[in-house]
This record gives C-alpha cells, structure tokens and sequence, in this order.
C-alpha cells in the first residue's frame, strides 16, 4: 500500500492513454462518492440525527442536514438513558478482555515459541484444533459452564469475568503471536540467557518489546472486537448496571424513549471505536490485512 | 578438539540414559514452561476445549438446569430433527448464505483491485471502505432499520423514490426481508475483506502483468487471466470463512425482525438461541449445534477436496 507499489494491472504507459486516464478518472470518482456515501453517510446522519428532534427525524430523514440542533437529545440520552453507565461498561470489558487475550496468548505463544517443552506440540494443536471449530458447538455449553464452573462450583453470572475470562481463549492470536515471535532471530535470547537472564526477563526485556508492534494490533483489533459483541454479554451479564452499551442499544428502541433520544445514543456507542481508528488507522489496516494472511 | 568432538557425541547418548531429575528437570528450564502453561490451559479447558466436550456430552442428555441430567440417547436429536421449523430455518439460513455468496462475495474483490490501482489517496479509500467494519453491529443495524422504514418517507424510500422507485416494504415482507438483511451484512462486511484481497494483491508478481502485456492482453484479460486466478487461493479460504460465517448468522436477524415476518428470517441459530434461552431446553439447543457444527465441518471437508483440484499447489 506504499510508493513501493511501482504498477497494478493498468502499467504507467497504459495510464497515459486519453480512453484509459478518462476511464480511470470516472470510476475513481464514483468509487470515492459510493465509499463516502455507504461508509461515511450513516455515520453522518447518525451525528446529525442525535441532535435533531425526533419529529424531523421520522418525518423527513434525508432533510434533517438543515434542521436546528438540538443538543440535549445528547445530555439525554447519556443520563436519562443511561448511556453513560453502559459506555462505561463497554469500557470495561473491553480492557479486561484485551487484557486478559493478551497475557494468555503471551504465554501460549512464548511457551510454544521459545521455550518449547517437549510437550509443546500436543498444546499447540490443542490450540489449533479450536480453530477449526464453528463457534456454535460450545457457545450453549460455554453458558452453562458460566453459570456453574465445574471443580469450583462458582457462579460467574453477572460479574465482568463471565466476558473476560473466555476472551482469553483466543487461538487466532496465539497463532499470530506465535509466528512474530519465531520471526524474532533466537541468538537475542541466547544472549541474554547468558547475561543470566531466566525466561520471565527474556520475555519482558527481549521478546514484548521487539513485539511491540503486532501487540498493537492486536490490542487494537481486540478492543473494538470486544466493543462490538452483542449476544455473549446480553446472556451472561443480566443485570442492567452491568451491561454494556450493544446490549443497551436494543432495548432502549423497543422500550418507549423518543427516536432523537435512540439516535444520540447510537451515536454516541459509534464515535469511540471510530475515533480510535481515526487514529490508529494504519495500524488497523495492516492488522487486518496480516490477519488475512494468517488465515490464507 | 577431537576431544570436545568426542564429548559432544557422546552427550546425547548419556542423556538419554540418565533418570528424571526434578531439581535437574526444574533448572532446565521444565518448571517455567509449566508455569507459562497454567494460565493458558487453564483457561482453554475451562473456557474452549471443556465446552466442546460439554456440548457433545449435552447433546444426549435432558438438562433444566434443575434436576440432574438423564440420558436419553438420540432423543434430542430426534426432537430437533422433526421440528416442523427446522426446514424453513435451514432454507432461510441456506438462502443467506447463497444471496450473500452470490451478491455480497465479489464486492470486496472488485472493491480491492479498483483500490489496488490507484496511485494517490489509496489510504483514504482504505479507510472509507473500512469504516463499516468499526462500526458496532447493534448500533449499525438499529440505524439500517431505520433506513428500511418501509413508508414512503423512510431513508431508503425516500432516496429511490427520487430515481422513481418504491417504496419498497423491506423487512416488512416475507419476500424482501432476508435480501435486505443481506444488503446490511454486505454493508458491514465487504470493507475488512476488501482489505485482506489488498494485502493479497500486493503480492502477486508485477511480471506477469508485463509478460501478458507484452502478449497483447488488454487491461480486462490481465485482470481476468491474472490479477484472479494469482488471488485463487485466498479467494477459496474466503469463500469458505464466509460460508462458515454466514451458516452462523444470528445477531441480524435476531435484531432486525427477531425471525419474522412469519418465520421468514428464522436461522439455525436462531432456533438453537430460542431452545436454550426462550425453552430451556439445553439439551435440543446442544443437539441441534451438534448437527450444525458436523455439517459445517463435512462441508469445509468436501470444499477442501474440491478447491484443491483448482488451486494452485
């Protein structure tokens, strides 16, 4: 995606053909007016509608661009509707999920990385083989498992744990952890063995800060991952002080708060995960792309 | 030297003989990676590979929860399978899953070479395309059924009435309520694949493009007899990944119609959601997951074998 890229199908002399150069300035335009529309139109109309009164809103939704704003739709929706709380929540289990994705695949990927027990392949394809596995096989036993944890008989039900714990289960990281830290030249950590190092301090002075890199995009991709999860919290976390914000939303529309009031509470659910990749957009889209990678 | 040479040799022979030593095993180094290993498979037996287990133990057992579980057999599988609903969920889940193969897959591929042409503000179409994917999925469904308002002064409405068109019922009807859904899941999805097809066009080799220039293949050909065929691979997995997904499907319906209108967007997982939460009844939910997950394994199993033929080695 860089000036590296010398040529794609269409070469530099093909570019300065009259027919092609008309041709690729009409589908670069319309491309551009198609992604603005589809992608940043909803958004839009979200930050316009959450300051509109609901009345224009129902009545005439594409004129709502020049009705007068009408911010306490905004305080409204933060107080009255407790968007706040929920924001919070959303909050929460995000950094807790992150966190906990992050120090297990670590360990996983560390463990079957670098100091490679002679078990380590039996773990390994433990953890590849959920993979492969469709989500819905466990996810009615994982509720049960929530409810009653079996040896500890404890009832996660209702606390962050229930979200954060199995967040940790993610073998996609560790996969891709795995791979950056083999990618990571073994005489590092030779040398710091012999400088009397012991694994922890390998761990926390060679390999995480030579990863800096893709824990950022991982941390990235999980907060907004965990930002975007609906059903799990909306079975395990039944209490309303608790739940986040995607569990929030919906019952706010069925219930009988005025649309305007919906509206700013959409949008105020949307602008943090958007902000943060207003920022790290890079990141997210090499992240994504790499991703890719690792599945193709 | 040859003495060192004759040590190294020898060492491994004589490790080999030598007992197990915990305080030996311990400083090698053994104790540490169990100590990595704690958290790890404590949280995969607790949290994934258990529940897998679970599941399948489930699927032939009566659970409320209340009284001790009983086993009974294939009974659950026999329950789910004569569900009269079981049909009409696996065809509208069936159906997703082809109008979104046929509609929504080559959006992103199409999204991803005409991306992969520019030569300026590339980043900027990058990030346009991706936005969908930030947005949360409750939050953007809540605002697309508001777009499918089905009067006449709904967003959506109002727009194609401008061009004449309309209006259109939307989620309202039997018939247009599943493509709608589709239309909303293109939406969410196309952009994030679009990125993963750029990442794998960056790799496909310059030279070809010039060999079959040289050849005298037009800008179409090279597309069609390069930039594809050199993308075949991650095309397959693609393919497969959303084929995997969309057998899955839940949030969408279960938010934007709740399986109506009369059951025409009732999926696969929506029954398993309402036999486990709305029923109680664990043990048909864990049955009917069952079936679901064997057929998606037979499935990934059979495109495999079939892929492989196609693709390249």
């Amino acid at each position: 995606m860089t000036e590296l890229k010398d040529r794609g199908v269409v070469s530099v002399s093909d570019r300065r053909r009259p027919l092609v150069r008309t041709w690729f300035g009409v589908v670069q335009a319309v491309l551009l007016v198609v992604l603005i529309v589809s992608g940043l139109g909803p958004l839009l109309w979200a930050a316009k509608a959450s300051v509109s009164p609901s009345n224009d809103i129902v009545s005439d939704p594409m004129g709502i661009w020049f009705s007068p704003n009408d911010w306490g739709n905004l305080a409204l929706a933060w107080n009255g509707a407790q968007i706040g709380r929920s924001l919070g929540n959303t909050v929460i289990l995000a950094v807790g999920s992150t966190l906990s994705t992050l120090i297990v695949s670590v360990a996983a990927a560390f463990l079957l990385s670098v100091l490679r027990p002679k078990w380590g392949p039996w773990l390994s394809g433990a953890i590849l083989a959920t993979l492969f596995l469709p989500g819905v096989v466990s996810f009615v036993p994982l509720y049960l498992t929530i409810l009653d944890l079996p040896l500890l008989n404890i009832s996660l039900q209702d606390t962050f744990w229930a979200v954060w714990l199995p967040a940790g289960a993610s073998a996609f990281n560790v996969v891709v952890l795995k791979r950056f830290f083999d990618s990571i030249p073994r005489e590092y950590m030779e040398a710091a063995t012999i400088d009397g190092a012991g694994p922890m301090r390998i761990l926390t002075m060679v390999v995480l800060p030579l990863s800096r890199p893709i824990l950022g995009v991982i941390v990235l991709l999980s907060i907004v991952g965990s930002w975007k999860e609906f059903l799990w919290p909306m079975l395990v976390l039944s209490n309303p002080d608790l739940q986040p914000v995607s569990v929030m939303l919906p019952r706010l529309a069925t219930g009988n708060s005025p649309l305007a009031v919906q509206m700013a509470a959409v949008f105020l659910s949307i602008i943090i995960p958007v902000v943060l990749f207003a920022i790290f957009q890079k990141q997210f889209l090499r992240g994504v792309g790499t991703a890719g990678g690792v599945k193709g | 030297m040859t003495k060192t040479l004759e040590a190294a040799a020898a060492a491994p022979a004589r490790r080999r003989r030598k007992p197990f030593n915990p305080v030996r095993w311990a400083r090698g180094g053994g104790l540490h990676a169990v100590l990595f290993a704690v958290p790890v498979v404590l949280v995969y037996v607790y949290f994934s590979w258990g529940p897998v287990i679970q599941g399948l133990v489930l699927s032939f057992q009566k659970t409320n929860l209340i009284q001790p579980a009983e086993w009974v057999g294939w009974g659950n599988f026999t329950y789910v399978l004569s569900d009269p609903g079981l049909v009409q969920a696996s065809l509208n889940t069936a159906y997703f899953a082809v109008l979104a193969l046929v509609f929504g897959f080559p959006i992103p591929i199409v999204l991803a070479v005409l991306i992969n042409e520019l030569r300026k503000y590339d980043t900027l179409y990058n990030a346009l395309a991706y936005l969908p994917a930030i947005v949360p999925p409750v939050a953007a469904i809540l605002l697309w059924k508001f777009f499918y308002d089905p009067d006449a002064t709904g967003m959506f409405n109002t727009a194609l009435g401008w061009v004449g068109l309309g209006p259109f019922p939307w989620l309202n009807a039997e018939n247009s309520a599943m493509p709608s859904i589709v239309l909303y899941a293109t939406w969410a999805g196309a952009g994030s694949t679009a990125i993963i097809y750029i990442a794998a066009l960056s790799t496909v080799r310059t030279e070809l493009y010039e060999a079959a220039e040289i050849d005298g293949a037009g800008i179409w050909r090279r597309v069609w007899h390069i930039t594809l065929p050199q993308l075949r691979n991650v095309i397959f997995v693609m393919m497969l990944l959303q084929l995997i997904g969309t057998f899955q499907i839940f949030t969408e319906p279960f938010l934007f119609t709740g399986g109506g209108p009369n059951n025409a967007t009732q999926t696969i997982l929506l029954k398993i959601y309402n036999y486990a939460f709305v029923n109680g009844d664990f043990g048909a939910a864990t049955a009917l997951s069952v079936l679901l997950a064997a057929f998606l394994g037979l499935l990934s199993v059979v495109y495999y074998f079939v892929t492989k033929r196609w693709s390249t080695a």
